[in-house]
């Protein structure tokens, strides 16, 4: 994936819900200044959440270097429209977007759209078909399918496009569809967005691990963390990135953190509560043993200030973090080479991987 | 005032259609950018807002155009995502609205409600929904449920789309929550859900509508809050104000409830006689001989690239088995063959070659404004002073420049007259457009 060197160093994600709608703009740039490498945007259906994917459309233009990785569901939308809409997240943010595939257990969810509410091992089905769906779409356009050849007045190269033809498997437990193709628009900037996924939705019988690019892993402690880490490298192997999942709640503006906890706290991954300097000492191994860290701030203004100030720029001094890369891509971020088109006619064999 | 009777507000506003795909949009002059890149749509979204336009309008693909059963080569083919783009514009303008084209047949209405609920929030009250059908079962294919929809039943489908959105969007208790749960069960969708989001500040988005049919302007008249109309020419448009003022009223809204705005093309000049200049260089870069060539092709599902695009029609016929899908809808054999043989009658009494009949044919002849820039405004100030159109949408020839004219020199000329906004009236598509608040939409008794 990457030299030795920068293998020593990680990334870091952030969090964004908490910027709601209303100061989103000043939230990601906040971020970015900080010197994260990557914004996520949730989206569980709670009150008050817009979409994901359009708050991170929304965070493109107005930065430079920070990646803008939206949750989008895979069990309750149409395929066809999640890569139309990532693939255009990618343009409008210059090649720095991600897709953290998820796949919601909610009945509400399903009553929503009102299919049958689906669970246990054919959400992993669903959310594998999704992610082909995607990567069929994204590179049936090939780089250079457009010409502009004013000559002989084609805008486009035919032979360059190339229908997805996707179906599902024959043992799919949900109903069975096909997507067609080609995509509605150009190949993304980064030719294959990177797809993150849950690890517990990624292996053998699940997600296929070379499906996605990387998986996020969470412990029942931050202590546990880096054991977790371990066993989902020891897994999955070293194709694709680890990103270990921490929400945190520190010491701030004279508060103690622990008195700051008011609400019951049950988002399923560890928490980390106490002082900037405890988290950095916490953050500086995890930050070796995987790829990079996806912290959740309990409250994204109070949380922010202490990392921006004391946490990451003690990680840097350490060199720990990665350097930004001004103008990079999300795939610069993950260490991910560029994308080969599978239906490439000028690559010397098929591409048969996803990605 | 009384509502039943039509009063002019004097003024007329622009919107600015970027148009992903066809032959409208010259790719071929060197000025012109990229269709896909961002950059290209912030330069026109802000030159835009910089002549206090009151929308940008995207459209939506659901499938790529073929042509012969292949991609079609030779106009402008992909186009981004409508709400992913007008939210990352949203980002960039202040004041602008911003109207998404998407489709009632392949979208699921919680999801699509929501999401343009998110846009309407996100942008401050800017967002709008241009509602389109389809039914074929061609579009279908890049979607789980297919082609489920019959012809007859797209508008009876739409509007309880439509029904189910609005309801979603009045289901607030208070302005800040929370909702009321929404159910909808009808013959192609069962709809349950629990809306999470806040009212926006121009309460939901605003809805535009381009139907034609009778079926359509009845849909339009009952839900629309602005048409997106085919009839720019001033007596035409005259007539169809006269028909829509009817029928918003005999649904029993106002005489002024339903706004209209006919797309459009703007060629202009110093002179009259630069315009004319201008135009004719456009449409050679717009239907070139290729083009001409396949848009026969396209009615007669096949082959005809032996033919002289500087001689007459070709005298063979059409397949009739064949339907050809450039345009994304069926057309079929029977009425291709007829129509070959008015098309040849036609080319042959007015003495046009192929490329001069199929320049007639596709040129937006009926909406092209051509000439001076205070020849053009003098004209739009007459549209304003009777009222036959409360704005236009224009589609530009080219991308990214294709607005600046307009907006340096058109836009002026029209504020002159007192004819064209000079500021932006307030900060939501709502206010800019001079709508009124809409009136919450109520649960259906049966519910």
């Amino acid at each position: 994936m990457s030299t030795f060197e920068e293998r020593k160093a990680g990334f870091l994600a952030i969090e964004l819900d908490g910027a709601g709608y209303q100061n989103l703009a000043t939230a990601v740039l906040a971020a970015e200044s900080a010197g994260f490498h990557a914004a996520t945007f949730k989206d569980t259906p709670e009150a008050g959440r817009t979409n994901a994917l359009q708050r991170a459309a929304f965070a493109g233009p107005v930065t430079r270097t920070i990646a803008v990785v939206p949750e989008v569901d895979t069990v309750y939308t149409e395929p066809f429209h999640v890569s139309t809409q990532l693939a255009s997240l990618d343009y409008v943010s210059g090649g720095r977007a991600g897709w953290i595939a998820t796949a919601a257990v909610s009945p509400e969810a399903a009553a929503a759209v009102g299919r049958s509410f689906v669970e246990g091992d054919a959400l992993a089905q669903e959310a594998a078909a999704s992610i082909e769906v995607s990567r069929r779409l994204w590179d049936s356009w090939e780089d250079d399918a457009v010409i502009r050849d004013v000559a002989t007045g084609r805008y486009i190269d035919v032979d360059k496009l190339h229908y997805a033809d996707f179906e599902t498997p024959a043992d799919f437990a949900g109903t069975a569809y096909s997507v067609k193709g080609p995509s509605i628009i150009p190949r993304p900037l980064q030719g294959q967005l990177p797809v993150l996924a849950a690890v517990s939705l990624v292996g053998e019988g699940l997600v296929p691990v070379d499906a996605v690019d990387a998986v996020l892993v969470s412990a029942p402690t931050p202590e546990l963390l880096a054991a977790e880490v371990r066993d989902a490298r020891a897994r999955l192997g070293s194709s694709v990135a680890i990103i270990a999942e921490l929400d945190v709640l520190l010491d701030s503006r004279g508060q103690a953190a622990a008195s700051r906890v008011v609400t019951s706290h049950d988002s399923g991954i560890a928490r980390f509560v106490g002082t900037a300097a405890v988290l950095t000492e916490l953050l500086a191994p995890l930050l070796q043993e995987a790829d990079g860290v996806r912290l959740h701030p309990a409250v994204l203004d109070v949380e922010l200030e202490e990392l921006s100030r004391l946490v990451l720029p003690e990680l840097r001094r350490r060199g720990l973090l990665r350097a930004p890369i001004q103008d990079g891509t999300f795939r610069d971020v993950l260490g991910l080479a560029p994308a080969e088109n599978r239906y490439s006619t000028t690559a010397a064999a098929p591409v048969a991987a996803g990605k | 005032m009384t509502r039943d009777i039509f009063q002019p507000s004097g003024q007329i506003q622009f919107g600015i259609f970027f148009q992903g795909v066809n032959s409208g949009t010259i790719w071929k002059a060197p000025q012109a950018g990229s269709q896909t890149d961002f950059e290209s749509f912030r330069h026109i979204a802000q030159t835009a807002e910089r002549g206090k336009f009151a929308a940008f309008f995207l459209g939506e693909g659901l499938r790529l155009r073929e042509h012969l059963g292949r991609p079609h080569a030779l106009d402008v083919v992909g186009r981004p995502d409508a709400q992913t783009m007008l939210a990352a514009l949203a980002a960039v303008t202040k004041n602008i609205g911003l109207v998404a084209t998407q489709n009632t047949t392949y979208n699921d209405p919680a999801d699509l409600a929501h999401r343009l609920q998110s846009l309407d929030l996100i942008s401050g009250g800017r967002a709008a929904w241009n509602i389109v059908t389809t039914d074929n079962a061609w579009t279908g294919a890049n979607f789980r449920r297919g082609g489920y929809l019959d012809h007859a039943d797209r508008y009876k489908h739409a509007e309880a789309f439509v029904e189910t959105a609005k309801r979603i969007w009045d289901s607030w208790e208070t302005p800040t929550g929370p909702a009321r749960p929404v159910l909808h069960e009808g013959q192609h969708y069962t709809v349950d859900v629990t809306p999470r989001l806040p009212r926006s500040a121009q309460y939901r988005p605003v809805l535009f509508q381009a139907g034609d049919s009778p079926d359509g302007r009845d849909f339009a008249a009952r839900q629309a809050d602005v048409i997106f109309s085919a009839h720019p020419k001033f007596d035409d448009a005259v007539e169809f104000r006269r028909d829509i003022v009817a029928r918003s009223i005999a649904a029993g809204r106002g005489a002024n409830a339903v706004q209209i705005m006919p797309a459009s093309e703007f060629i202009l000049g110093a002179t009259d006689q630069e315009a004319q200049e201008k135009k004719a260089w456009v449409r050679s870069l717009q239907i070139g001989p290729q083009q001409a060539i396949a848009y026969l092709e396209q009615f007669w599902g096949r082959e005809l690239s032996s033919y002289d695009p500087d001689g007459s029609l070709p005298e063979i016929d059409p397949v009739v088995e064949e339907t050809s899908e450039t345009r994304g809808s069926g057309f079929h054999g029977a009425k291709a063959r007829q129509l070959a043989d008015q098309w040849r009658a036609e080319a042959k009494d007015k003495g046009l070659s192929i490329r001069q009949f199929v320049t007639s044919k596709t040129a937006r002849i009926d909406a092209t404004f051509t000439g001076s820039y205070t020849t053009v405004a003098d004209h739009l100030a007459e549209y304003a002073r009777v009222g036959a159109v409360d704005g236009f949408n224009i589609s530009p020839w080219l991308i990214p420049t294709g607005l600046d004219e307009i907006v340096n020199h058109l836009v002026p000329e029209l504020q002159e007259r007192g004819v064209y906004p000079t500021e932006y009236r307030g900060t939501t598509l709502r206010e800019n457009l001079g709508l009124e608040t809409p009136v919450r939409s109520e649960e259906p008794a049966h519910a």
